[in-house]
């Protein structure tokens, strides 16, 4: 019999002193995911009105966007999601070096959707000050590759920081958050590229 | 069970910052959520006084109907700075060191959820405050184009430098949505996490509901914001065209964006001082908060009701018709909540046994002055009567009794009430009563004055005036003076108090609530003992005790190196 349940005291206090400040950063972090989901549902929004009732959307001389190019992008960065995925199942079972690998090629696939990104935004032929179409163009693509960055570069942290011995054994809160953080910034872009390239 | 010692392993305790009294703590990196608490109080107060200065300067130029005190592109700076100063740098770092101090201790917690988060979402409130202020100094002065910002008179730049006083203004508000993120995130996680054994969501006090209530409007409200800020500050400094009309933009997207949240933050600010009022009334008329349960409940209303009114604010920006009508229709249901907080507020304090301290009387001026702000809010709620009023001195004179009437006056109930739990000495009752009488009167001597002055037709963010509305005007500005003179006794009462006061007992208002049963002021980490909640908030004249322990007493059974 575990002590422990027979004072509640005493289980009070264990129940507070083990709860560090650990378990409840996941419960933080999605919080913080959520509400910085609402700044791109408000770019969303605004894209919307603007493309509804602006009169001339396009910029002179623009027929309007490439969809081939960013459907392989789209294709590379929402399957990564599952590789990332996979990662994850590995550490879980302690395969460190399957962890690595699949991580590794997560963060591959991030970068050539960044790679792809940047090689889009040299071919078009219009700029942000374009008017409200390009504007939004640049700001939604580029806020979201800012979101992309970001989580290659966690990604490397975590990938840097399994070198540590036994740093992740039993599960480690900085990928699991990084892994969650990568889903949100793919469901995003699924969305961004839907309003942005499949509703012309 | 195999191995009971592991979890009860002592738990790892932070070093005592220094002596208990020791002031430099203050101006350290704590991550003690009493310090931080503190810390946010008083550097909000500061940014108080300086915008209340800045207040009586407008005060000061509108005595006489000419523009002689001050430049009209000044007095522009003066009121964009008081509105942004007074809502980022004093009300919500205020509010948010009333969090900080008291959720912990009222759930039974021995600190927030994210420690080191919290002190970096304190320190960089003097670093926006800075910013805001070095924009006085930069050429062509600090922003003009009022709290809202509203394009396109945000986008004129006419001093063509990138730093500008728009562009700074913006860095700020930016800074201070971070910050006010990272604050609703940990306080959020230690509300919902954090709450001691026993503690229900219906045992927890009003305060920690409305706590809570109000931060989840910034996590849905401020990105909002953020994004329209954003945006702004694009077209301000890299030629963008969102909000710009002459390449295509939409300026009324911007006030969306703007009144999305800046309409909800009213909510921010108000909603921690019903909390304030729903734990002050119960001890000073010795009655358990009136429908407690509907009380708490009704702040979640608030919230859920507060993302959906804010084109109220644009009924006069070329708001079709039937968006008037909707709007119109949720911002008068708001008021339910809201009135039926103050219903159960006025019966708290019928038939109770009531003491008039301090704290007490700012607890009823404060929802006296809420009640009057209540009724030119509904009037203005209606589209017909704002479109009459809107740009007016209506209009000011009315969020005015809510911020400085219920707000300021709710924010001095909370600091008397818990001055003895923060300091650990006793205020003077004299000359709290004596700031009460000051502020009450000076409030509402510049207030009141305003809503005739609006009636007549007289506009706002103006730096003269017709002559015709001279008389009201020059009560507001005496009413003005005398709000700043009654800030001397209260800063006297606060200083002389916590140097050389009266030591204060545990409870001195004998109330009933975790932070009552530890010591004045709490030792580090609150509790010796995680209390064991058993009964709920505002027991009043029931016997039945708080707690099943005493979170005072260390626990026998702990192991002794601890």
């Amino acid at each position: 019999m575990n002590p422990a349940n027979l004072d509640p005291a005493l289980e009070a206090q264990v129940i507070q002193e083990t709860a560090h400040e650990e378990d409840h950063r996941m419960f933080g972090f999605i919080i913080f995911l959520l509400s910085e989901s609402i700044i791109f549902i408000s770019f969303f929004v605004g894209y919307t009105v603007y493309k509804t009732s602006v009169t001339d959307w396009l910029p002179a001389g623009v027929a309007g966007l490439e969809v081939h190019e960013p459907l392989i992008n789209t294709i590379v960065l929402v399957s990564s999601s599952f590789i990332i995925y996979l990662a994850e199942r590995c550490l879980h079972r302690d395969n460190l070096w399957g962890f690595r690998a699949f991580w590794l090629l997560t963060m591959a696939m991030g970068s050539y959707f960044l790679y792809g990104q940047a090689v889009e935004w040299m071919s078009l032929p219009f700029g942000f000050k374009s008017g409200v179409f390009g504007g939004t163009f640049y700001l939604l693509t580029g806020f979201h590759g800012l979101h992309v960055l970001t989580g290659v570069l966690l990604q490397s942290i975590m990938l840097t920081r399994s070198f540590i011995p036994n740093n992740y054994s039993g599960g480690e809160f900085g990928v699991a958050a990084t892994s969650i953080f990568w889903h949100f910034v793919d469901v995003i872009w699924i969305v961004l590229f839907m309003l942005i390239y499949v509703w012309q | 069970m195999s191995d009971a010692s592991l979890p009860l392993t002592p738990p790892s305790r932070q070093p005592q910052p220094g002596a208990p009294d020791n002031w430099r703590r203050f101006f350290s990196f704590s991550t003690d959520h009493k310090v931080i608490g503190i810390q946010y109080i008083v550097l909000a107060f500061f940014f108080f006084l300086f915008g209340g200065l800045l207040a009586m300067v407008m005060r000061g130029e509108l005595i006489t109907p000419d523009s002689d005190l001050v430049d009209r592109t000044v007095y522009n700076g003066l009121f964009t700075m008081h509105g942004t100063i007074m809502l980022f740098m004093w009300t919500f770092p205020m509010l948010n060191g009333l969090a900080n101090y008291l959720v912990p201790l009222m759930i039974g917690a021995r600190d927030m959820a994210f420690p080191r988060l919290n002190a970096v979402a304190f320190w960089l409130v003097p670093i926006f405050g800075v910013i805001l202020i070095i924009s006085f100094f930069v050429p062509g002065g600090p922003s003009q184009s009022g709290w809202w910002a509203y394009p396109p008179v945000s986008l004129q730049n006419p001093t063509g430098n990138l730093i500008n006083g728009q562009s700074l203004w913006l860095l700020a508000v930016a800074l201070s949505g971070v910050s006010s993120i990272m604050g609703a995130v940990n306080i959020v996680t230690t509300i919902v996490r954090m709450r001691a054994p026993g503690m229900g969501w219906f045992k927890m006090p009003a305060f920690c509901w409305t706590v809570l209530s109000a931060q989840i409007i910034q996590l849905f409200g401020l990105p909002a914001l953020t994004a329209g800020a954003v945006m702004l500050l694009l077209d301000l400094t890299v030629g963008t065209s969102f909000f710009e009309p002459s390449r295509g933009g939409d300026p009324v997207l911007y006030q969306h964006f703007f009144w999305f949240y800046s309409h909800p933050a009213v909510y921010v600010i108000i909603l921690p001082i019903f909390g304030v009022f729903s734990e002050v009334f119960p001890v000073y008329a010795r009655k358990p908060l009136f429908g407690y349960k509907v009380v708490a409940v009704s702040s979640l209303i608030i919230t859920g009701l507060s993302g959906i009114v804010w084109v109220h604010h644009m009924f006069a920006s070329g708001t079709p018709g039937w968006m008037r009508m909707l709007f119109m229709f949720t911002t008068m249901a708001i008021s339910v909540p809201t009135g039926i907080k103050v219903f159960a507020w006025v019966a708290t304090i019928w038939g109770g046994k009531l003491r008039l301290t301090t704290s007490m009387l700012f607890g009823l001026g404060g929802l006296t002055m809420f009640l009057f702000a209540g009724i030119t809010g509904i009037m203005l709620a209606s589209a017909p009567f704002d479109i009459h009023v809107n740009n007016t001195y209506f209009v000011v004179g009315h969020f005015h009794y809510v911020i400085n009437g219920a707000v300021v006056m709710g924010f001095y109930a909370a600091i008397y009430h818990w001055f003895p739990k923060m300091t650990g000495r006793m205020y003077y009752e004299g000359l709290g009563k004596l700031h009460f009488a000051l502020t009450f009167i000076g409030l509402n001597l510049n207030f009141l004055p305003m809503h005739p002055l609006g009636l007549q037709g007289m506009p706002r963010r103006v730096a003269s005036y017709d002559p015709e509305f001279a008389f009201w005007n020059v009560l507001a500005s005496l009413g003005a003076f005398l709000l700043g003179v009654s800030t001397l006794p209260f800063i006297l009462n606060m200083l002389s108090s916590w140097v050389r006061g009266e030591t204060a007992k545990d409870n001195p208002w004998r109330a009933i609530g975790l932070e009552w049963l530890i010591a004045s002021p709490p030792p580090h980490e609150n509790f010796e003992q995680i209390p064991i909640i058993l009964s709920a908030p505002y027991g009043y004249g029931s016997d039945e005790p708080l707690t099943a322990n005493d979170p005072t007493k260390e626990l026998a059974s702990e192991p002794s190196e601890s």
